[in-house]
């Protein structure tokens, strides 16, 4: 079992997600960074569709009634055990009784970078499945743990873990974390983005903005979206749209020229126009971007789409092999 | 019907193919919607269908189905799509109108001109189709509402519109599955569950489903 004492600004029990039912208004949810809670899974002998935890904004405190092992993903938020620092990507053995810590957004000395974390406990976050998924639903209510946010004093079950004894008490070791890219001069993060179907609907100067633009992430962002500042993006024309799908990475642009980047949480239909959408294999870097964080949208094409794509699949590929030869064991 | 008018496909992404048909949205194109979204379920490497509002959402994995394939097969198939394909079932919900459950009642009657019995008539004589789902798990736009009770959304939205509430919207009609913020006009309020994940399926209504409102009650 694992206590929250102090669960932060928004924790919730989140997998891969709950996918296959968007034709009935359900959105597919899960962890917004998918690649940090698979390695998380991995670093404890999990398999990936394992449910771990969101946190966001650091400043919570987790206590392990067993013994275990855990691993975090995404910002550390100068996490510690026991007043021990862990580092992400790092897996590490836990004994009972044992606290993690992860310091808050303003706590002096921390270096803030990201907003959220992701953490994996051997044995995964046992919830019943509902739909097929443990993600927790927070709009809708459902999932998770009794489809709301951790709370102070929730006790959480863990599942069986595929660990030995040995592994288990193993001491701590890391894998190298996913790929930045290389960094902007002015310290924005980039996401590649494909030019959306509405597109062409956007004036030649909302279209140049779009990529020339720094566009800076309001604290009114969300797990259902990413609202970002900067440039009025303007129509050719008004005029109302059909409701249409979307998904995760969809920007849309709402009357006031101000686009949302949508994340996981985000309707299944939208009637705003889709400007652009970021690429799946950049999703992960606007879930950890930190909030007044500036973004740079870069156009590519859909095989240079893939491409990033296939790119993360073979890191992920190369760690699963990494763990291997350790004598990890693979439960993907 | 070969002067079918073809989708205009675009890409939502590196993994989603949208399907656009030309304006106007009518049921007949809607239903093909549903055909083909049928269809391509079957299709191997297409994930999940999304309709929308006279559109189609693909989801694909592009290592099993290239884009190129994708397109072709979509175009392929649409004019071999009959709009009958897909046989919707006949819903009945059962709504208690006006009162603490429909307290726009009487702003939809002023609006229209009708009285509150008059709107409830009217509401209840029209059979409505499920276009899509969206917006919530299990919130339906629907076609079919007599324009005479077309009713502008409340200037001031409410935050929480209580669960099961049907409204009136624009032109639209429909149900609130779930506690949400909303600014549709509540006329009432069914004691069916349009939403519980529980179940199998999990919503009430699904695309191509046709639902008549049955009045419980009517307080005016």
């Amino acid at each position: 079992m694992i206590a929250i004492r102090r669960p932060g600004v928004l924790a919730s029990v989140q997998d891969l997600g709950r996918h296959g039912h968007r034709q009935l208004g359900i959105c597919p949810g899960g962890a917004l960074d998918v690649l940090a809670l698979t390695l998380a899974n991995r670093l404890v002998g999990n398999a990936d569709r394992e449910a771990g935890l969101e946190l966001t904004m650091g400043g919570c405190e987790l206590q392990f009634e067993t013994d275990t092992r855990i691993a975090l993903a995404g910002d550390d938020f100068g996490a510690s055990l026991d007043g021990v620092p862990i580092w992400p990507c790092w897996s590490v053995p836990v004994a009972a009784g044992q606290t993690l810590r992860l310091a808050g957004a303003n706590a002096a000395g921390t270096k803030k970078t990201g907003v959220r974390s992701w953490l994996a406990v051997a044995g995964g976050i046992d919830v019943p499945p509902v739909l097929g998924s443990r993600s927790t639903d927070l709009k809708a209510g459902f999932g998770g743990l009794e489809g709301r946010p951790l709370r102070k004093g929730d006790r959480l079950a863990t599942g069986v873990s595929t660990l030995d004894a040995a592994q288990r008490e193993r001491r701590p070791f890391g894998i190298r974390g996913p790929d930045w890219g290389p960094a902007e001069d002015d310290g924005a993060i980039a996401l590649r983005v494909l030019p959306g179907p509405e597109f062409e609907l956007f004036t030649l100067a909302a279209r140049e903005q779009l990529w020339g633009e720094r566009w800076r992430i309001t604290p009114q962002s969300n797990r259902m979206g990413s609202r970002l500042e900067g440039a009025e993006l303007k129509r050719k024309r008004g005029g109302d749209m059909l409701s249409s799908g979307v998904i995760p990475g969809t920007i849309q642009v709402p009357p006031s020229g101000q686009p949302i980047i949508l994340m996981g949480d985000a309707q299944t239909t939208g009637g705003y126009p889709r400007i652009g959408v970021v690429i799946r294999a950049d999703l992960w870097k606007l879930a950890q971007a930190p909030l007044n964080g500036r973004l740079r949208l870069v156009q590519v094409d859909q095989p240079q789409a893939l491409a990033a794509w296939a790119g993360q699949q073979r890191y992920l590929s190369q760690v699963a092999q990494g763990l291997a030869a350790a004598g990890w064991p693979n439960a993907a | 019907m070969n002067d079918l008018p073809l989708p205009r496909l675009h890409l939502l992404g590196d993994a989603a193919l949208l399907c656009d048909l030309p304006a106007p949205a009518t049921l007949a194109q809607q239903q093909r919607i549903w055909a083909l979204a049928e269809h391509a379920r079957q299709w191997p490497g297409v994930g999940e269908t999304l309709p929308g509002m006279n559109n189609l959402t693909l989801t694909f994995d592009p290592t099993a189905i290239d884009l190129d394939t994708l397109t072709a097969r979509v175009l392929e198939a649409w004019p071999k799509l009959s709009a009958g394909a897909v046989e919707g079932r006949l819903v009945e919900i059962p709504v208690a109108y006006g009162g603490e459950h429909g307290p726009d009642l009487a702003d939809v009657a002023a609006h229209t001109g009708f009285t509150p019995a008059e709107v409830v008539r009217r509401h209840t004589a029209a059979e409505y189709v499920v276009y899509l789902l969206g917006f919530l798990p299990g919130f339906s736009f629907m076609g079919g509402l007599p324009p005479e009770l077309a009713t502008p959304r409340r200037a001031e939205p409410r935050l929480a519109v209580p669960a099961r509430s049907v409204g009136i919207g624009g032109e639209q009609t429909g149900i609130y599955p779930l506690v949400s913020p909303g600014g549709w006009q509540l006329i009432g309020r069914t004691p069916l569950e349009l939403f519980d994940p529980a179940a199998e399926p999990p919503t009430l209504l699904r695309p191509g489903d046709r639902v008549r409102f049955v009045a419980e009650s009517v307080q005016t």
